[in-house]
């Protein structure tokens, strides 16, 4: 069985947090994890590379760009309605 | 100690292909950015830059001369020109035996690896031109200045990101300050403006798709340029026994590393700078009339430029100008403050304040005056010019009005 979209998000941020997967819960923020600025950048792209997606992400102004990072639903969230609009 | 002048400038970015005519655009806050014009701009996210334009190698170079210098090269060699030939230097004997060239720049020969990794991998051709390594080497441009200029002194090239040319110009400040050489060739130059350059800036996500709006609260990012800044600086007695023009002169300098992150600045690596070349300089930061910002348009710089100028000055803060060019030129990056030093020479010697254009919302993080969008005519007694780098590399210097 393939895996989810949701799994596949949450084992990039895993791997970012250098943390397990079973560590990680949705409510957590990317702060709670531990994951900077730089370490953001470089999960957004791998979410890029794994999904064949454009993310709108633009690190000077996190909160106006369409891709909400507030917490790691909010990104499985974002990165879902990506992969589906692409999907159209 | 010696005194430092600077009696020789020259340059070619995206607002002119010399100082007089980029002096001129920097007064009316004209916009040298624009859509960039390079292979496969396509399938780059950022397609606009400070370009330069109307440029053709083959009207200063030779075919063979070309097969050698790499568009950084080409720029360096032309600022160079300018700049000595103003400076109405003959480098000859002794002269010529001490005189050296220091120059800035982070990339190199970026469009030569560029164009010679396509050779390789996107074509799949097995073989490059021999002079693939002497062009794209980052010391390339200092050497083939010493070449042309007979300077047989201390030279070589400093690569700390976009304080590049702000340590170079340091280190020649410093040699003639000490008494080890009369006069040096000094400043800084990047041409990045290619597919694999502009790519790679992307990655970040720190580039605007729009415009350079620094200290604007709606800015959005950095915008690359490209270009080149060059400088004579001499010994102040010997200028003066000559007869030597006086651009103005070089009084401070100071470096400071954050030791903290490699991408986000620190306001008190940034403040310990500004003050240490102040000190440097002998002056109380009363004296300060302008700063050339760093200014690169990113939320982060920005605010912690403001934040640290705000620290060191207090309230002398609110009274001084600080205004960053690189809304009209863009981030020339390791040659960036070799150009900007132009707009610090304009406010001491011409008495003009260039703007920072694009600059449409206050931001409450950079509550300084700017100099929005309008040049300003001002005395200037000394201005500063700032460079932060990526890593954490801080470089300020401190001129004065001669």
């Amino acid at each position: 069985m393939p895996e989810t979209v949701r799994d596949r998000v949450i084992q990039i941020i895993a791997d970012q947090a250098l943390l397990d997967v079973s560590d990680i819960s949705m409510d957590q923020t990317l702060e709670d994890l531990g994951i900077d600025s730089l370490g953001l950048v470089e999960s957004i792209f791998a979410i890029e590379e794994t999904f064949d997606i454009q993310v709108p992400f633009n690190a000077n102004d996190p909160k106006a760009s369409a891709f909400d990072i507030s917490s790691v639903a909010s990104i499985v969230e974002a990165v879902q309605k990506l992969v589906a609009d692409q999907a159209k | 100690m010696k005194r430092v002048v600077i009696t020789g400038a020259g340059t070619i970015n995206a607002l002119g292909h010399d100082v007089a005519a980029t002096l001129e655009a920097m007064r009316e806050g004209r916009c040298g950015i624009g859509p960039l014009k390079i292979r496969d701009v396509e399938r780059l996210s950022i397609q606009i830059g400070g370009q330069v334009h109307g440029y053709d190698p083959e009207t200063h170079f030779n075919r063979q001369q070309i097969s050698l210098y790499d568009r950084f090269t080409q720029f360096t060699l032309l600022a160079a020109k300018e700049a000595i030939t103003q400076s109405g230097l003959h480098f000859e004997g002794e002269l010529a035996s001490q005189s050296g060239v220091v120059l800035g720049t982070a990339g190199g020969g970026v469009n030569t690896w560029d164009e010679n990794y396509r050779t390789v991998y996107e074509e799949g051709k097995n073989r490059v031109h021999p002079f693939v390594v002497p062009k794209l080497m980052n010391n390339a441009a200092a050497s083939h200045v010493s070449m042309e200029w007979n300077l047989k002194g201390p030279s070589f090239t400093v690569a700390t990101a976009c304080a590049s040319s702000n340590h170079a110009m340091g280190q020649a400040f410093h040699m003639i300050r000490s008494g080890m050489t009369t006069a040096m060739v000094t400043g800084g130059s990047e041409s990045m403006l290619c597919f694999g350059g502009v790519k790679a800036w992307e990655g970040l996500r720190v580039m605007s798709k729009d415009a350079c709006r620094p200290f604007s609260a709606n800015r959005n990012g950095m915008v690359q340029g490209e270009g080149a800044a060059v400088f004579v600086f001499e010994d102040y007695d010997h200028a003066k026994a000559r007869g030597a023009e006086l651009l103005a002169e070089v009084i401070g300098f100071a470096m400071t590393s954050d030791a903290a992150d490699i991408v986000m600045p620190s306001k008190q690596g940034a403040a310990r700078a500004i003050s240490g070349a102040i000190k440097d300089a002998g002056l109380n930061r009363d004296a300060i009339g302008y700063i050339n910002a760093h200014g690169t348009g990113t939320a982060a710089n920005d605010k912690t430029e403001c934040a640290a100028v705000a620290d060191v000055f207090g309230h002398h803060a609110d009274k001084l100008m600080i205004s960053s060019t690189k809304s009209m030129h863009g981030h020339l990056i390791g040659g960036t403050g070799a150009v900007e030093l132009l707009a610090c020479i304009m406010a001491l010697r011409d008495g003009v304040v260039a703007p920072t254009i694009g600059y449409e919302e206050a931001d409450p993080e950079c509550a300084l005056d700017v100099v929005p969008n309008v040049a300003r005519e001002a005395r200037v007694e000394a201005a500063l010019s700032n460079a932060f780098a990526f890593g954490g590399l801080n470089a300020v210097l401190a001129l004065r009005r001669v």
